[in-house]
């Protein structure tokens, strides 16, 4: 039990790394928008939105170097949150069916 | 555990019911991650209500998003990746022993640039109003609401209601994080936060973080749907 514990310093250069991918991804975002991919365009918006919250999550929220339960924890709020969108989806997605 | 360690000198503070820093930091992070967790749920929730209705009128959805200000929500965007920058480096200079003024020159700036986000909205707000883009029995006849809308009318409101819930949440989590932040301060100046414990800057921070990855989802739903298809509309 010492209090000499050493936690994980992110290198400045992944700090400013990240942060320079996220204004690029910023920008990308915006010029995807203004593609016609017909109904590409909204996978295409959240895949890159989706990338810059995992590297907000991992780099700067620390969760990369976070312990297991910590890392449990942020999978779990993803489980539940696809558990909600899937099943409302699959009742409004299927609802046309009956006719 | 000695009393020696609960007022050891250098703002190194263990609770009696843990056994070390190391305990007491992993505590910290677990509950800040369960209140985040409650969190993402609560605004899932509304991003599913946002999912559902645009499914239903996918057109009405586009025609309202074009009536929000890209650049302004760009610009916004930005800042927010900024602040959240400026975060990250405020709670790197605790860990390294950096000191008290450059920790609160990265929380100074931090919080500029959440002051600056919510000027810019205070303004987009303001542009919605002067339109009569607002959800309420006013917005079926006022401005020119009836002309850019047509037949998509009410589900165009529907649309306003979400994008004022949703960012207007999401402002009220910033306002919160200003009040937060300068109780923040408020601690780094009294030397609080050192390399050996500087939990209550990082647990903030997580909460920072995640406001800035809400408006990272917000912004391509509500600002950029459609916008190939742009035919105009913005005043």
């Amino acid at each position: 039990m010492s209090d000499e514990h050493k936690h994980h310093i992110v290198p400045l250069r992944h700090y400013i790394g990240v942060f320079l991918a996220l204004i690029f991804l910023t920008g990308a975002t915006y010029w995807t928008a203004l593609m016609d991919m017909g109904p590409l365009n909204t996978p295409v918006a959240m895949a890159i939105a989706i990338v810059k919250a995992l590297l907000v999550v991992l780099i700067f929220m620390h969760v990369k170097y976070s312990n297991k339960l910590v890392k449990t924890m942020v999978v779990a709020s993803a489980l539940w949150l696809a558990i909600m969108f899937g099943f409302a989806g699959q009742d409004y997605l299927t609802r046309s069916w009956l006719g | 555990m000695s009393q020696q360690a609960h007022a050891a000198p250098g703002g190194v503070r263990l609770a009696h019911h843990f056994d070390d820093l190391q305990q007491q930091h992993e505590s910290a992070q677990l509950g800040m991650w369960a209140f985040l967790l409650t969190e993402i749920m609560f605004f899932g929730g509304l991003f599913l209500c946002y999912i559902i209705y645009r499914n239903l009128y996918p057109h009405a959805w586009e025609l309202a998003s074009h009536q929000l200000n890209v650049l302004m929500g760009g610009v916004n965007t930005a800042v927010l990746i900024c602040s959240s920058l400026t975060m990250a480096l405020a709670i790197r200079t605790a860990q390294t022993g950096g000191g008290r003024i450059p920790q609160l020159i990265w929380l100074s700036l931090t919080l500029v640039f959440g002051a600056t986000f919510l000027v810019i909205k205070y303004f987009e707000y303001v542009e919605k109003f002067k339109h009569g883009l607002i959800p309420g029995p006013s917005f079926l006849t006022s401005g020119h609401n009836p002309e850019i809308f047509g037949e998509e009318l009410r589900h165009a409101r529907i649309f306003f209601s979400l994008y004022f819930i949703m960012t207007g949440l999401h402002a009220f989590h910033m306002i919160v994080g200003i009040g937060v932040m300068l109780w923040m301060m408020r601690c780094s100046w009294k030397g609080m936060f050192t390399p050996t414990n500087y939990d209550g800057l990082e647990m903030f921070g997580l909460y920072w973080h995640f406001v800035d990855v809400i408006w990272i989802f917000l912004f391509p739903l509500l600002y950029l749907l459609g916008a190939h298809a742009a035919g105009g509309g913005h005043h």
